[in-house]
């Protein structure tokens, strides 16, 4: 009785177990998301809508101006501490003309930002500028680092693994009544043979073993040689197909740039970097300079943080720095070195020499997707090829394909003659004769 | 054994006791092995902790390591630029306009470049472009990324920096100036207004500085006659476009005669339009390429050519043999029936001959010569320059500047003047290599190409073109000009020089326009390089003299010097494509060779012999002119050579700084004495024969109508079939014609959709000057395979220019002859006698290349189909599928496969410019580079094709006729060359399909090529 009872107790502790830990998740993950949120705003001194004022600040202020950081323009936060309103007003409305006054202290900042003119925004009404003044005057949120790290451990074991947990205490429950029956099945025997039940005993014949039998059917050795050779040759096949095929190839790059944060978060197009993508065979990858368009003011990352893999801010806001040391940019000076570091990226992907491939082809004048071929780059945290290339890919997408021909002169004639020639309206790009080898091959 | 001949490899095998002998005999390696060194000492070995067991381990691991090692990719780095130009576009070429001038070769050109790299020449087809693109001007591109090129200055064979070097040079100018010493600035034609300016401003700084200008080639007799007649320095102009005669008295006006650049306006005088064409009479020695394409052609010697010029004028002709009288008599009527439409030109170096020239063209009236606008592209002075040359040997000359000009390599006592050299006290050359000059000079100022440098150019009173660099210097180079501005202490550059020299050129049109375009035409009056001898001359350089050996011995020959299409002055030697381009009439490459007459070379034992590898061989013969001997130059049997002449190409047998494989050749230029191209020499047979690189060892076409010609008079008068029959064969016992589909064995392909191109070749506008052969190989990596390859026929040209000499006046001899042998033995002997050639035979070039037979042998015994059709005609090679079985190079019925035997590029056994990075810099990004074991051929530029159609697309229009162009189309200012889309009812290339001159090559193979001829017609009417 005792053994019966064990394994039932060794049942509930588990289960108890994981009652206790579901129900004290989710707990532990709002007091999380509690210390998470910024604390709440200080009334502004000046008066105004700082909610208001945000929106306005980044659609008009934020391309020179950041709240906390020297950009073009001076550090914001705090301003109507240095100057007053009224003067703010007037800068903001028309700032060139105050410099021209002679007005002082305007002269001095002008002086300050070598010589460089902020535009006038006479469209901003008095309330206007004084919800960007307020929204400026916020106090700094603090950081939330030390909260998040009062309790990160027991957040993360929480949140990540529980899955893990509870296929873990599934599979213990498993064995555990694996265990049960093979004790009952014990227990039983016990009893019965206490019972005097005898079994009848199965006789062990002397039987021949199974592999002498299937040695002397010489049909079925003949059957399976050949279904051996057949899935060996058919391993060796894949095994040579895949030679040279990269799929899923996944370099370190020099700088960790994340195509997620860029064509994914901000949503900037992909011809925006890659421009030659629309008019040359190569699709180019971006020079520094094309960085800087946007980085000169970007210098630090406030975007979303994956902590379990170790994209923090501080981690991207050192990526960005790299751009800088190979550009020659110092951030807190914000002048060009000239010292110019070219950055030795990991091409990915690699289409052999023989074989040509234009990308205005394809971006241009078939309008194909990037992500046809690149796959979801928006969601790429580390780029990584997506399709095979191989040649038969090339050809499935040329078949099944359709040309797109609307609007464009040069297919017109073509159009006409290719659809009355074979009956349909639209034409795949291999009916056009895009499987004929010189095409790519030259 | 056959034969009981004893062998030996050395001397000491013959003596019978020898130990050495014996001990080499039993045994292979003459120092034993230390095996049992090794092996002997067993307690070592057993005490070894490498145990047989772990070395087995280790070679197991090893192996393994490797192989897996090398299933992983390469990591392929790409690097974008830090900031990129705005100009640049990864993968889009760019095309600048600029122009060669190297004293030499002078051309209005434009630049192909990718990713900043100069990578093809094309030509500059804006109208009013003076100066086609040669084929040397096509190979310059190369010159670029020549790893011999100076890689910075030196002073005293030690590598210096500009500022040492200017200061050194500066302070020795000075000292010689004050001491009153001579120094010559000796330089090369510019042709450059702003570098005349230059010189002029320096030269007035220093009194002791005297400018001369040195044409390595010389014409200064020409300019001598015209600054005479006309006073100034310049070469009579001439637009052979709109002659009806012209009658040339040695002149290979086709050739580099006076600056060259004359074929394209000749081609279009040619081309029968209305019954009409223009009638060429040719006079002369050598077999030049203006010869080979006369309607008429008079061999005779050199004194001969002035006898004839004499009767032209209207003088006596009393000397001439009587065929000649005949000819001259008929060239005579000839040009006072085409009266103004008429011109005779002379190559004769002899001011007298060339006044007579521009006296009788002058008494016709002549509209195709030009005589207000001359050329300026040659300025040098033949008696200023001996002048200097003695100077500088009896020590009256104490400093020497040489710029572009290498002249102990191109003088004729180049010995002499060596040593003279180098005893004086100031010796600077600005040199692109160290050549023989620079090698030897005090100073050696590196200069850049062309391609990396300013410049102006006025290649025609009145026409200014513009040079500008399209890419940064590879090395640290300056420019003469740059580098002179700085010795007069300017602290501009000369690209604000030339600015200012254009201000008054252009006369307020845009500076900015005028480099876009290269060029500029304006009237303003700029002072020339020649402008101080302006004004008659006081005593011509020489008259009638053919220089100091002027005794017609017994025995001996008139060598004429001439240049060669491919080398030209030897400016270029070190440029593999050029080496490897075969002569237009010899067709032999890497090497120049003395050419002489068959009858004579039968009278001096010289011979050409065919061996068994197909390769041709030739005797040697040393050359005597007075003191100088020039020994073991190979000979050539040239047919058509004038007996009692021989001919020698300059530019070769350069030593300095040129890569071993490309010295080859002798230095003609030994002979050149007093800067005459006739020279009177004798002749000895030396021993041994030369191994030729010769691409075309058929003389005639065995009666295949591979080339057809038919006369002018034929052509106006009798039906198309007569002269360019369709070939037909019997189907059920009645003829039928080649091009009916009843007698196809094929179902053709349907075509009329989309684009077909076509490319047409006419064989009259074809001068064989080869441009298009250079072209081909920029613009699809085509490998240089080297002398011995090409002797194995190895060559991969991917176009070939095929020369036919014809004995008759046509084919029709030919024909009845081949159709009248039978019998074996008869075959032999009239075949043999097809293969002699006469003494002036019948010259005709044709371009062939890949066919594109839309019925192509080719593809249908491909094992592995890698050759396929497109429905674009293009006959497509995919060269990763090819496994080189070459079938298809067997079944090929015009030979224009090509089989790459060995990898070409990054090989050190071809160490040409793909074998180092600096040469593979040129290479075409949009073409494959082939490895070994492939087949390759021409692909009609489908690289070219694809991209016009794609841009066509991406701008959403039709494509226009003319924008379709392959390399060698759009290398050919002939317009022998066209291509086009047949299916585009407009274009050009449709009326040509029509054309009656039509024809395919082999019809009657039923291959039907969409590379089409078009008969050479010969106006051999009254002549």
């Amino acid at each position: 009785m005792k053994k019966v009872k064990y394994p039932k107790l060794l049942f509930r502790i588990p289960s108890f177990l994981l009652l206790a830990i579901l129900l004290i998740s989710p707990s532990l993950l709002i007091a999380q998301e509690v210390a998470v949120t910024p604390p709440v705003e200080v009334a502004a001194p000046v008066g105004g809508d700082p909610v208001v004022g945000k929106q306005l600040f980044n659609s008009n202020c934020a391309a020179c101006h950041q709240l906390d950081k020297k950009a073009i323009g001076p550090a914001l936060r705090g301003v109507t501490g240095k100057y007053d309103t009224e003067w703010l007003h007037s800068w903001i409305k028309n700032s060139p003309a105050m410099v021209a006054s002679g007005d002082t202290r305007a002269v001095a900042v002008y002086e300050l930002y070598n010589k460089a003119v902020m535009t006038p925004f006479p469209q901003l009404s008095d309330a206007d500028i004084d919800n960007i003044l307020a929204y400026t005057s916020q106090p700094k949120a603090e950081p939330v680092v030390a909260d998040t790290a009062a309790s990160p451990t027991a957040g993360q074991s929480v949140g990540g693994i529980s899955n893990e947990l509870i296929l873990g205490i599934l599979a213990l429950v498993m064995l555990m009544l694996a265990v049960m029956l093979f004790l009952v099945n014990n227990v039983l025997k016990r009893i019965a043979e206490a019972n005097g039940v005898i079994y009848a005993q199965k006789e062990s014949e002397k039987r021949t073993p199974i592999w002498k039998v299937f040695l002397q059917n010489q049909f079925l050795v003949l059957v399976s040689v050949v279904f051996l050779l057949l899935a060996s040759a058919y391993f060796v096949y894949g095994f040579f197909m895949q030679v040279g095929i990269d799929q899923g190839y996944m370099p370190v790059q020099p700088i960790h740039f994340s195509h997620k944060i860029h064509a994914g978060d901000n949503q900037i197009d992909c011809n925006f970097c890659h421009s030659s993508a629309r008019k040359s065979k190569t699709s180019g990858i971006p020079s520094l300079n094309v960085c800087m368009n946007c980085h000169v003011n970007i210098n630090e990352y406030l975007g979303e943080v994956d902590l379990e893999k170790g994209y923090t801010k501080e981690f991207y806001d050192a990526e960005i720095n790299k751009l800088y040391d190979a550009i020659g940019w110092d951030p807190n000076e914000r002048v060009y070195s000239g010292e110019e570091k070219p950055v030795k990226w990991v091409r990915i992907h690699n289409l052999p020499d023989l074989a040509y491939f234009n990308h205005s082809q394809h971006v241009t004048v078939a309008g194909v997707a990037c992500q046809t071929c690149h796959g979801p780059v928006q969601e790429m945290e580390i780029a990584y090829q997506f399709a095979p290339l191989t040649m038969g890919w090339c050809i499935t997408c040329h078949r099944q394909t359709n040309v797109d021909m609307q609007n464009n002169a040069y297919y017109e004639k073509i159009h006409e003659e290719l659809s009355k020639k074979y009956g349909v309206q639209q034409l795949t790009a291999a009916e056009m004769g895009g499987l004929e080898c010189g095409k790519c091959h030259y | 054994m056959a034969s009981s001949k004893k062998y030996w490899k050395s001397v000491e095998e013959l003596n019978e006791d020898s130990s050495i002998v014996k001990a080499l005999k039993q045994n292979e390696f003459v120092e034993p092995i230390p095996t049992d060194e090794f092996l002997g000492n067993k307690e070592n070995l057993a005490a070894s902790s490498t145990s047989r067991r772990d070395f087995l381990k280790y070679v197991g691991f090893t192996t393994a390591a490797a192989t897996f090692a090398a299933c992983e990719g390469p990591v392929i780095k790409s690097i974008p630029y830090v900031i990129q130009p705005d100009e640049i576009v990864p993968g889009i070429a760019n095309y600048y306009a600029t122009t060669l001038a190297d004293g030499f070769d002078f051309a209005s050109v434009l630049v192909k470049t990718r990713e900043g790299r100069p990578i093809k020449i094309e030509n500059n087809t804006l109208s009013g472009v003076k100066g086609g693109a040669n084929a040397r001007v096509q190979a310059s591109v190369l010159s670029l990324y020549d790893g011999y090129r100076l890689k910075t200055p030196r002073a005293n064979q030690v590598d210096t920096s500009w500022d040492e070097f200017d200061s050194q040079v500066a302070s020795k100018l000075q000292q010689l100036d004050a001491s009153g010493k001579e120094v010559v600035l000796l330089t090369q034609t510019f042709a450059s207004p702003s570098t005349a300016k230059l010189i002029k401003e320096f030269t007035s700084k220093y009194t002791n500085l005297r400018h001369v200008i040195y044409d390595t080639v010389s014409s200064s007799e020409a300019l001598d006659a015209f600054q005479n007649k006309y006073g100034m320095r310049g070469l009579a102009d001439y637009d052979f476009s709109k002659a009806e005669i012209i009658v040339s008295v040695g002149a290979d006006f086709l050739g580099d005669w006076q600056g060259g650049g004359y074929d394209a306006g000749y081609a279009k005088s040619r081309i029968p339009k209305n019954g009409k064409m223009s009638l060429h009479i040719q006079f002369e020695s050598n077999m030049t390429l203006s010869g080979a394409n006369a309607d008429k052609r008079v061999p005779l010697t050199v004194t001969q050519q002035k006898e004839v010029l004499k009767a032209l004028a209207g003088e006596g002709s009393s000397n001439l043999p009587e065929n000649i009288k005949e000819a001259v008599a008929n060239a005579k009527s000839q040009l006072q029936k085409a009266g103004n439409k008429a011109v005779v030109v002379s190559g004769l170096m002899d001011v007298d001959a060339q006044a007579m020239v521009l006296n009788i063209n002058e008494s016709f009236g002549s509209e195709i010569m030009d005589t207000t606008k001359p050329r300026l592209i040659r300025q040098g002075n033949t008696a200023e320059v001996l002048s200097v040359m003695n100077g500088v040997i009896s020590g009256s000359v104490s400093g020497l500047i040489t710029v572009g000009v290498d002249p102990i390599y191109s003088f004729p006592n180049a010995q002499e003047f060596a040593e003279a050299y180098q005893r004086l006290e100031l010796t600077v050359a600005f040199s692109m290599r160290e050549d023989a000059t620079a090698s030897v000079a005090q100073f050696v100022a590196a200069t850049p190409h062309y391609l990396e440098s300013w410049g102006d150019t006025q290649i025609k009173k009145g026409s200014f073109s513009l040079s500008q660099p399209t890419i940064r210097p590879l090395f640290n180079t300056r420019q003469f000009q740059d580098t002179l501005l700085s010795w007069a202490g300017s602290d501009k550059n000369y690209y604000d020089y030339i600015k200012d020299t254009w201000a008054t050129i252009l006369n307020g049109a845009s500076w900015n326009q005028a480099l876009h375009d290269g060029f500029f035409d304006s009237d303003v009056e700029i002072e020339i390089e020649g402008a101080t001898l302006s004004g008659a001359l006081e005593s011509s350089t020489s008259n009638g003299a053919y220089a100091t050996n002027t005794q017609n011995q017994e025995g001996s020959f008139e060598l004429v010097l001439y240049t060669k299409t491919n080398m030209g002055a030897g400016q270029q030697a070190n440029n593999p494509w050029l080496q490897e381009m075969p002569d237009p009439i010899t067709r032999i490459s890497w090497d120049n060779y003395l050419t002489i007459s068959a009858s004579d070379a039968k009278q001096l034992g010289l011979e050409n012999v065919h061996v068994a590898n197909g390769g041709l061989n030739g005797s040697y013969v040393n050359i005597l002119s007075g003191d100088t001997t020039l020994n073991n130059v190979p000979v050539v049997i040239q047919p058509g050579q004038a007996r009692g002449t021989v001919g020698l190409a300059l530019g070769f047998g350069k030593t300095h700084n040129i890569q071993k494989e490309m010295q080859v050749g002798v230095n003609a230029f030994a002979l050149y004495n007093s800067f005459k191209e006739v020279q009177f020499v004798t002749l000895e047979k030396a021993s041994g024969m030369h191994e030729f690189a010769s691409v075309q060892l058929h003389n005639t076409m065995m009666g295949r109508d591979i080339i057809r010609e038919t006369t002018l008079e034929i052509f106006n008068t009798k039906d198309k079939h007569d002269w360019n029959p369709v070939p037909s064969v019997s189907l059920n016992h009645v003829e039928t014609p080649v091009t009916s589909p009843d007698v196809d064995l094929w179902e053709s392909f349907d075509r009329t959709i989309g684009h077909h191109f076509n490319l047409s070749i006419d064989l009259n506008a074809c001068t064989g000057c080869g441009a298009c052969v250079i072209a081909c190989h920029a613009e699809n990596n085509v490998p240089v395979v080297g002398k011995t390859e090409v002797r194995r026929s190895r060559d991969m040209h991917w176009l070939r220019i095929d020369r036919y000499y014809s004995s008759g006046e046509s084919l029709t001899a030919d024909e009845t002859k081949k159709d009248a042998i039978s019998g074996l033995g008869q075959t032999l002997s009239q075949f043999g006698e097809l293969e002699s050639p006469a003494e002036n035979p019948q010259v005709a070039f044709q371009p062939v290349m890949c066919q594109h037979c839309n019925h192509a042998p080719c593809e249908t015994v491909c094992p592995v189909a890698a050759t396929s059709h497109s429905r674009q005609g293009q006959n497509h090679m995919a060269y990763n599928r090819c496994v080189g079985t070459r079938y298809c190079a067997n079944n090929c019925p015009y030979k224009v496969r090509r089989f790459n035997w060995f990898l070409y590029n990054q090989n050190d056994e071809f160490d040409y410019h793909m074998n180092n990075d600096l040469g593979r810099m040129v290479l075409n990004p949009d073409v494959t580079v082939r490895s070994r074991g492939v087949m390759e051929k021409c692909s009609l530029c489908i690289q070219k094709t694809q991209k016009t159609i794609l841009d066509a697309k991406r701008d959403g229009r039709l494509v226009k006729d003319g924008e379709f162009q392959t390399a060698c189309s759009a290398a050919c200012d002939k317009g022998a060359m066209v291509f086009g889309d047949i299916n585009d009812k407009e274009a050009i290339i449709v009326e040509k399909t029509k054309d009656n001159r039509m024809y395919h090559l082999l019809a009657e193979v039923g291959t039907k090529p969409n590379v089409l001829y078009q008969v050479k017609v010969r106006n051999t009417q009254d002549t």
